[in-house]
């Protein structure tokens, strides 16, 4: 009977700790307004400003995009989101449409080419968030799960076993 | 209590809250900086005004960009990207602006700044309203920081008027 209370136990803790990081994920979600609030820098296109393995913490509001802004945005059809900075706004008279082109600070190019197949613009809905803050080099964690799967199988295991063999 | 994997333990979240806790400093430290920009942009010569085979106009231009932009720079700030727009507005869109120049301004020594130069992108209309057309131009400056929080604002300068006719 020890043995199952100590094992049941063991598994709500588990469960509290995974239960919390959700949870800070889905306020953060909520204050800074965007779906994803950090996003980890993946390539080189905004350098030296932004390098990869940097994290950006984003923030949406419904304020209109304006030049200028380093927004987060995905293309249609792709999971990846890309960070650059907007280069074009043409704002209708009368909706609140509006086109906007962008731009990575260290690409020759503006980013039509990574538009969808006859996409010219962007439109707010594509606009996952602002770029507002950021810290380097934190996010080289994320870029090391993602691209070598094997090391985060290895953390996982090993964080469950410290779990499962702690004392407390 | 005092096994290496306690203590080890310990001193990671130690070191990590207080990593944390100074890059929240450094980035509120830059808001004791209030910097006091200035930029001046002359346009030197309208290079050519056409309307292109799509039917949207697009010109190029040469201008005089000055600036000094060395209030900016805090301890904090690793590079201000700084770039230039045309605002302007026509019947079908209440605003439009298109980036015409951009750099990167590594350091303080470099925020000092003169350069003439034809626009880095073009400058082209949604339609064929640009004959004859006012416009703003605007310095805008993105101050990336080392840790923290980024800073924008912009300086409008107005006046600006197209040729009335295509040359």
């Amino acid at each position: 009977m020890a043995l199952i209370r100590q094992a049941l136990s063991q598994a709500v803790t588990l469960g509290m700790i995974v239960s919390s990081a959700l949870i800070i994920w889905k306020t953060l979600m909520c204050i800074t307004g965007s779906e994803s609030p950090v996003v980890v820098v993946l390539s080189e296109s905004m350098e030296p400003g932004f390098k990869r393995g940097d994290i950006l913490f984003l923030h949406m509001n419904k304020d209109p995009i304006r030049t200028g802004e380093i927004v987060v945005f995905n293309v249609e059809g792709r999971d990846i989101p890309i960070v650059h900075r907007v280069i074009e706004v043409h704002e209708r008279q009368d909706t609140r449409d509006v086109d906007i082109l962008t731009k990575g600070d260290n690409n020759k190019q503006d980013d039509r080419l990574l538009y969808s197949h006859g996409q010219h613009w962007l439109k707010p809905q594509h606009i996952l968030g602002r770029a507002v803050g950021f810290l380097p080099y934190v996010g080289w964690v994320t870029i090391v799960m993602t691209e070598k799967p094997l090391v985060k199988y290895i953390l996982i295991s090993a964080l469950a076993l410290l779990v499962i063999t702690s004392k407390d | 209590m005092h096994s290496f994997g306690y203590r080890a333990n310990a001193l990671l979240t130690f070191s990590v809250t207080i990593l944390a806790l100074m890059c929240a400093m450094a980035s509120l430290s830059d808001n004791l900086n209030s910097p006091s920009p200035t930029s001046q942009i002359q346009i030197l010569n309208i290079n050519w005004f056409q309307k292109q085979p799509h039917g949207n106009d697009e010109v190029s231009l040469t201008m005089n960009i000055t600036a000094d932009l060395q209030s900016l720079f805090t301890w904090n700030t690793k590079q201000v990207f700084v770039f230039v727009a045309a605002e302007y507005e026509t019947p079908k869109n209440s605003l439009n602006q298109v980036s015409l120049w951009d750099a990167i301004i590594p350091t303080k020594e470099h925020a000092n700044f003169w350069i003439q130069t034809a626009n880095k992108y073009r400058f082209v209309d949604q339609g064929s309203n640009l004959r004859g057309k006012e416009f703003n131009l605007t310095l805008h400056w993105h101050v990336m920081p080392k840790t923290g929080k980024m800073f924008a604002d912009k300086i409008v300068m107005s006046g600006y008027r197209l040729p009335e006719e295509y040359r």
